[in-house]
Formats: structure tokens, sequence, C-alpha cells
């Protein structure tokens, strides 16, 4: 069906009923204070969530505290511990920046509010249809139990000045490696980041047919990982420090590459390295490299848990979020730098200018040369890949 | 029945029983609820042990074995090494010693994660000092060296004993005051000993014994530190108590209980460190029993007493650069390898972002209750032992005092944080709360010792003038009191300021002070802004204790008896 038709039938369908909630929804969240759990390790996003903060006080009287976490799992500990501790409403946690693992516990031991995205008023510029990457997340249906926020997307990120780009495949990493003893590494696969690198290893290095899309079973990870640790265990001698440790995340790795000891880091946004060299936070050489065949993409979201004791609040932030302007501010390099989750194609004439006048950087790729978007494995492959690495390299 | 009430309702009693009610009891509560948790009964996540099952999931933890191991000997090695180099400076300095610690003080009151993050730069193989090495050396790249984070936790060693090796010296001074230590050196050297032989032989073994609870204090901490060593251990794996704090935040909530099964292990591991140490201890004195036997008199090693200088003076400078380094990056812009300073320098990260205002005016309440608490606790219970006419730190206190320091912080408050998710207490009390544990025993100590020597006839000529109990107090000790007050209350600020475990495990992640935020903020790409937070953390107790040194100074200006640093 016509995703456009779908929507408009949708508008006329509810919108008398739905405005009205909405502002019921914007009269109990007048007052409230949102305790929003999110990543706190980047300056900018921290500074990026505090001005949303300011806009959604100054607009509908919400406040927004920005509870920083070294480690998303933190707060979904939290809700946990609320639940088995009988804490049903009045809960500490009102929204939640998290996504794939993450999500998929929260989702299957019911520890959400909703759905809810669908009635957020900026909801309609975004591309909400079946297979759309907003609304799966890596792999699971979000069946609108999170709102989108910002787009990730691999990439890696070297010095200009030190190297040449780095190899078009993850297969040549090892031979790069060998001629450039101690200058890669990636984070701590028990971070993100790194789980990441093997995600994308694991996909280009799968033997044909393996389907990523299911949770695997002993024999079929197996199977489809064998090729993965044996490319590894040829790299992991040429990484920095031999591969005896590793950075606990991006950021980390980032101010590695900035103290000169490794020429490549790695990232999910792929305006990073433009935002750091705006930032001083890395040298003016640094560029974008994505490998040849795409990279894993996916989007963060915002969740509310099912306890949250201020449920409208988080719904106002969910929502500022979304709004072309905030949108376009947060893509804006000179502020974070981040791809917007909006359908350019829907956005009105407002909402497309705003896109249009943001400034451009040379570490800035164009959407264009991002490559194709390869689909995140399911999540159940990450925890796995994750505990196999601990177990084989952990001594 | 009046009669035997009569004993409870004093100043003596009520103190008593709040100390009690306030430290005592949630500490040992804490240490139960990790018994029971760890041993696999916690109702609250499903689990009704008593079974091993949290022990099989802890043991099932990839590189347990050599993180337990990383702990005991990160631990034990630092606080022999401080205690080395310690002794051995007081002893080669003498009376010169003392004249240190006023050049101490920044980094008696600095806390160990401001510490650590300086340090980490400073000997980083992209470092300061690498960076100096590289301009003469003509290094093009860093070596590839793990001099942070390295397997062996060297860099953990090194950042305990910079911050340790201070607070040692002016344990050991305070002791030696408590011998007769002129008379025995003269004694000694008469009879044709070395200075090193007299040290080793005659005063050790007399000090041993006033030190040993402080040394164990710093023992079980350096065993348990979790903040230093996120920032300068090891990292695959990591210490036991870095691996045990992280499955206390794992996000499946039955995580609790190898959690709990980890905070038993931690305190197996410190009694076992405590254990080991006291053996040494004991080995050492008979094997110098041993050499004074033998007649051996050491009389040409007094050059060996260098060594020790040495290594204070270098910890001293490491110190000095990592405070330093910390308030360069708070004002740099950006800042590469290989330039020995900023290539751009700006305001910014104090300007330009704000959140350092919220985390220091959040750690400036914390830190002002719980002293205010604890000052207040510690003048109730002097106070009320001066009237019930008893010895202020005997009997159970002595022990109430060290059970929070001479126990792992994280066995305590892992339980005590189980217990917390049943109630509805709010996280700011629970914090406050939380750090008045490890504050009141700090000031208590630090007030002990002065308020025991207050000259009793001060009391006694204000009690004939006819002046109550509650007037001579505000009116004739408190006064008189003020400098060693205004130190202890100094200390308890910098004990608070301190405080990593307690604020996040207790305010569950919605407290942010100045070590919470920069404890996370060390672990961005963003040193800037790490920076800003450690400077503010090392700087507001130092400024403190500036402050407890130069106010009574200038109230006291003309009361010469007055002026004189006590404590």
């Amino acid at each position: 069906m016509n995703p456009i038709l779908t929507a408009a039938a949708l508008l006329l369908s509810v919108t008398p009923a739905l405005s009205q909630t909405w502002q019921d929804v914007l009269d109990e969240a007048q007052g409230q204070t949102v305790y929003f759990h999110a990543w706190g390790g980047d300056q900018r996003t921290n500074d990026f969530i505090a001005s949303v903060g300011d806009e959604v006080l100054e607009r509908h009287g919400v406040t927004l505290q920005h509870v920083r976490l070294a480690d998303t799992a933190d707060a979904v500990a939290r809700v946990l511990a609320e639940r088995a501790a009988g804490r049903d409403e009045g809960g500490s946690v009102d929204l939640i920046w998290l996504n794939g693992p993450n999500f998929l516990a929260m989702k299957d031991q019911d520890l959400l509010h909703g759905p809810f995205v669908a009635d957020l008023p900026n909801a309609q510029w975004l591309d909400l249809s079946e297979g759309s990457a907003n609304s799966v997340d890596f792999t699971v249906p979000v069946e609108g139990l999170e709102s989108p926020w910002r787009l990730a997307k691999f990439v890696f990120n070297y010095d200009g000045a030190r190297i040449d780009a780095p190899p078009a495949d993850m297969a040549g990493w090892t031979v790069w490696a060998a001629a450039h003893p101690g200058r890669i590494t990636h984070p701590d696969p028990s971070n993100f980041m790194g789980a990441t690198f093997l995600k994308q290893a694991l996909i280009e290095l799968v033997p044909d047919g393996t389907d990523l899309s299911g949770p695997p079973t002993d024999d079929s990870f197996a199977t489809a990982t064998a090729p993965l640790w044996d490319w590894y265990d040829a790299l992991r001698p040429h990484l920095w420090r031999e591969g005896q440790s590793f950075p606990e995340n991006q950021s980390i790795q980032q101010q590695l590459l900035n103290d000169g000891e490794i020429d490549v880091t790695m990232s999910f946004d792929p305006a990073s390295a433009a935002a750091a060299i705006a930032d001083g936070l890395m040298p003016d050489t640094v560029r974008v490299h994505v490998p040849a065949a795409g990279s894993i993409g996916n989007v963060s979201f915002v969740a509310i848990p099912f306890n949250a004791a201020h449920q409208a609040g988080a719904k106002v932030v969910a929502d500022a979020l979304l709004d072309p302007a905030t949108q376009a501010r947060m893509q804006n390099i000179e502020v974070l730098g981040s791809f917007s989750v909006l359908d350019p194609a829907r956005l009105d004439a407002d909402g497309q200018a705003a896109f249009a006048a943001l400034p451009t950087a040379p570490a800035l790729p164009a959407l264009a040369d991002l490559g194709p978007v390869l689909p995140e494995p399911h999540p159940d492959w990450m925890t796995r890949l994750t505990a196999e690495w601990q177990a084989r390299y952990t001594r | 029945m009046a009669g035997a009430l009569h004993p409870v309702i004093t100043l003596r009693g009520i103190t008593g029983l709040a100390i009690a009610l306030v430290v005592v009891m949630p500490v040992l509560l804490g240490l139960a609820q990790s018994v029971m948790a760890g041993f696999g009964h916690m109702p609250m996540v499903g689990a009704w042990g008593p079974d091993l099952d949290a022990w099989r999931a802890l043991l099932g933890q990839p590189g347990l074995a050599r993180a337990a191991a990383l702990s005991l000997w990160t631990g034990l090695a630092a606080t022999v090494i401080s205690l080395i180099v310690a002794f051995g400076a007081v002893a080669a300095l003498g009376g010169r010693a003392a004249g240190l610690r006023r050049a101490m003080a920044p980094l008696l009151a600095a806390p160990h994660a401001a510490l650590a993050i300086g340090l980490a730069f400073v000997i980083a193989p992209s470092g300061w000092i690498a960076r100096g090495l590289a301009a003469a050396l003509g290094w093009d790249r860093p070596p590839d060296l793990a001099t942070v984070g390295d397997p062996w936790g060297v860099a953990l060693i090194l950042g305990l004993t910079v911050k340790e090796v201070p607070f040692l010296i002016v344990i050991l001074l305070a002791a030696t005051t408590q011998i007769p230590l002129r008379q025995q050196m003269a004694a000694g050297r008469a009879l044709g000993y070395g200075r090193t032989a007299v040290w080793l032989w005659v005063l050790a073994p007399q000090l041993w014994p006033l030190i040993r609870l402080p040394v164990m204090i710093v023992l079980a901490f350096s065993v348990s530190v979790v903040d230093m060593a996120l920032i300068l251990g090891p990292s695959n794996p990591p210490t036991l108590s870095v691996m045990v704090a992280r499955l206390f935040t794992d996000p499946d909530l039955r995580a609790m209980l190898p959690a709990s099964a980890g905070a038993l292990a931690q305190l197996a591991l410190t009694g076992l460190a405590m254990g080991m140490l006291w053996a040494g201890a004991r080995l050492a004195g008979r094997i110098g029993r041993g050499c004074l036997r033998g007649g051996t008199r050491l009389r040409d090693c007094d050059a060996v007493l260098a060594v020790p200088v040495v290594a204070l003076a270098g910890l001293l400078v490491l110190a000095a650069l990592s405070l330093a380094v910390l308030a360069a990056w708070s004002v740099t812009f950006s800042w590469r390898w290989p330039d020995l300073w900023p290539d751009r320098m700006s305001l910014a990260p104090w300007t330009g972002r704000t959140e350092w205002l919220e985390a220091a005016r959040t750690a400036l309440w914390i830190a002002l209750a719980s002293t205010g608490i604890g000052v207040l606790l510690a003048i109730g219970w002097l106070e009320g032992c001066d009237r019930a006419g008893r010895r202020v730190l005997d009997g159970w206190m002595r022990g109430a005092i060290a059970l929070p320091l001479v126990l792992p912080q994280l066995t305590v408050l892992i339980g005590l944080s189980g217990l917390l998710l049943r109630t509805d207490m709010a996280p700011m009390l629970a914090v406050i709360w939380g750090h008045v544990l490890f504050v009141l025993p700090y000031v208590l100590i630090a007030l002990a010792g002065p308020w025991a020597a207050l000259d009793p006839r001060l009391d006694r000529a204000a009690a004939a003038l006819g002046a109550g109990r509650w007037r001579r107090l505000l009116q004739v000790k408190l006064p008189v009191l003020l400098a060693p007050l205004s130190l202890a209350a100094a200390l308890g600020f910098a004990v608070s300021i301190a405080q990593y475990l307690p604020t996040l495990f207790l305010g569950g992640g919605r407290i942010m002070t100045l070590t919470t935020e920069a404890v996370a903020l060390s672990s961005g790409s963003d040193r800037r802004v790490a920076a800003v937070h450690a400077t503010l953390q090392a700087g507001l107790p130092w400024g403190v204790y500036l402050a407890a040194l130069i106010l009574p100074a200038l109230i006291h200006r003309n009361r010469a008896a007055l002026r004189g640093e006590v404590g």
C-alpha cells in the first residue's frame, strides 16, 4: 500500500481524537521533570540533549534531567530492579536512549510503555512503514514501543596525514595490520562499538547463504563464526598493544587517535569525524571511510519504561526530538552532526529548507557516499559474539 | 528502673545510639544482605536459597581467577611499597619531614579519581613524559607500550602509591611523637648502631602497632578500589573489584546474586591480604630480631636511606605533574601528539558548558551535609565521654568507627543497595547517609586526639566560675578547639568529595557529583571536560583545607597558645 495514502488515511481517521489526546498529554506534562537515562560519554550529544531540554521547558514546561549513563544497561537494570521490588508506578526512569539487545530485553520482559510512537504529532514526518529502518530495531519489530531520534551507520575514520584510505573490505584488515603493526584497534566487544566491528566482519565473512536475521543455534553460530575467528586470530597479534588490551569505547579510541597512538577509529556516526575536528578533538586531516560492500546501520530510539513516573513528559520529549527544526539542528555539523531519522520526502517546505541550509565540512561525507546500509543481525548474534569473544580472548 | 535507664539518656548514650544506628547497623545489615544474596537468598529476584548458584555464576566469569590475583597483587604491592617509602622517608628526613606536610596538603586533599585522571595522561605512552622524550629522541609515533592499564597493574600500583605515601607519612609522623624517638636514637647511636639499624630494629617494632590500623585501612582500600582501577587498572580482565562493580550494574537483575558472591569474595580477598601483611610484618620482626642478636650494626648503610627519599621526590613530582596537567587540560581547545603544550587554549571547557556547576553544587551540598552530621555526632560523642568521665575511643566505638574503613566499600554497598531497592528512600538522602558512613570515622579520629589533649583546667575553671555544661562546651571548649575542629571538618569534606561508590550505588545513578562525573567522563573522548571536573574535585578540598588553616589563625591571631597546629 502506498505509504502516503496510509498516512493520510491514518491522519483522517484519528486526527480529532488524536489532537485532543495530545493536548491532554501536554497538560499532564506541564511541570513534570523527565529523567532521561542516556549514555553520557559524548559531550556534544550531552549538549544537544541539554538544548532540547531548554526547548521543552520553554514550550511545554517540562524539565529534562539527563541522567548520564556509562552503559545503557544500567538503566535497564534499574527498571528491572524496580519491577522486582514491586514498584509498578512512580518509577525513577522516565525515558531511555536504547536500541538492539537492550530494547529486546525490555520488550521481552514487558518493561516498556506503549505503543506510543504513532500518537506523537511529529511522527507524521517519519517513514514508519513495515520494514523501514524506523520500524525494526536489530531485526526486532519496534511496534511503536520506542521512538526513533538519530540514524547510526558504521564507518571508519582515519588520519589522512598518516595513512592512505584503509582496506575496502574487512578481510583486507589482516594484511593492512601486519604492515602497520600496533596502529589499529577496536573498542572492547562488551561495548556496542567493539561488538559492531565484529558484526561488520561477521556479515562480510560468513559462509554464503547464512541467515543472520533469526536467533542462532549452537550449531549455526559455530558454522557462521568459524571464518570470523580465523580472521580475528590472524588480525589480533597486529593490533594496538598486540591485542592484549582494548579501549573501553569509541570515545577513548578517538582520544588515542588524537594522541597519535593509532591511525584508525570507528564510529556509528558518519558525521562524528567532522564534528570532532570542529570541536578540536581530532586532527583536521581525518577522513571517513566506508567498506565497499556497505556497512551496518541502525536507528537510535527512545523508550518509556512501563512504570515511568512522568510518562506524559517523556512523550513530550520524544516528540520534541522529532521536530524537523530540532532534527535539522541535530544534523548541523556545528551542533551534533548526527543524521536525521526524518523522511525528506515527507517534510513540508519549512522542514526541507531547514535541512537545505545546513553547512558542510571536508570531513563530512554526503549521504550518497555512505554506501548501502547492511541490516543488523538478530540481537542474539551480538550477545553470543560478545560472550564468545570474551571466552576466547579473556584470560 | 530510672537508675537503669539513666546511663542511656546521657549525651554519650544518645550519640552512641545514633552512631550505632546510622553507621554500625547499616554496615552490618549491608554485610548480612551480601551474605544472604551471595548464598542464593534474595526473594526480590525470585531466589529462595540457600544454594551455591551465585558462586557458580561468579566462577563462570571469564578471567575471574586472574582478576582476583590482580586485586590482591596491586593492593598488597601498593600498600607495601607505600609503607616502605613513607617509613624510609620519615627515617631519613626525621624532623624535617614535618615540613613536608604543608607541601603535601594538596595531594592529601586530592581525591583518588582526580589524581588518577591526571596521572593517566602524565605516564601514558603518548603522555606528557613521553612527549618530552619524543622531542629529545626523535620519536615519530608514541611507543606501543602499555604504561596505563598494563596487564600487571603497575600503573594502578603507582597511582595508589602516589596517593597513599603522603597519608602514611602523616600517620607515621603522628606515631613518632608517641615514642621517645630522640632518646632511643641517641642511645642506639652511642652503642655504635647506624641510623638505619636503629630505625629498623628499635623504632619500627614500636611504631608498627601504632600505625597498624591505618595501614590495614590503606590495604583494604587498595585491594578493593574501583574508581582508580577503572582509570589506571588493566581492562582484560580488570581487577576483581571492577568486575564485581560491573556485575552489580548488569541489566539482568539476577546478576545481583553473583555480584553479592563477588562482594563476599572481595571481603575474603581483603582478609587474605591483611593476613599476608600481618604475617609479613611478623616475619620481618623475626628477621630483625635475628639480625639484632647477630650484632649487625649497619654502620655504613645510612646512604641507603637516600633511596626512599628519591622515591618520595619522584612520587611528589609525578603528583605535581598530574595535578598541573589537569589544570592545563581544563583550559585547552586542542592538544595533540607530540606537542608539549596545547596548540590552542580556550576557556570554553569552563564557560561553554555549565554541567560542572550542577555537579559541583551537588557535591558541595552532600559534602557539607555529611560533614555537618559527622562533626555534630563526633562532638556529641566526645563531649558525652567527657561528661561520663570515659575515654573517648575505647570499647565498641573503636571497632565501630574502624568497621566501615576496614571492610571493602564494595561488600557493604552492594548489600546496602540491595536493601535500599525495597524502600522509597530519596536518592539524595541515601547518598548523604552513605557518605556519613565514611566521613564520621575520619572526623572522629581526627578530633579525638586534640579533644583528649585539651587542658582540663580550662573546663574546671569555667565550671568553678559557674558555667553550666552546655555553656562550657559552646563558649570554652569549642572555641579553644576551633583549629582542630576546622581541620577535622576539612578532612570530612575531602573524604566526602572523593566518594565514588557510595554516590553511584546508593544514588542509583541519579546523583551526579564531581567525582562520579569525572570518572564517567574519563572514559569519554573529551579530556578537557573531564579535566574541568577533576580540577574542581582536587581544588575544592584543598581550598577548604586552606580555609581551615587560615580562618582559625585569623580569629586567634592574638592568642598565641591557640595558633598551634593540633591534630
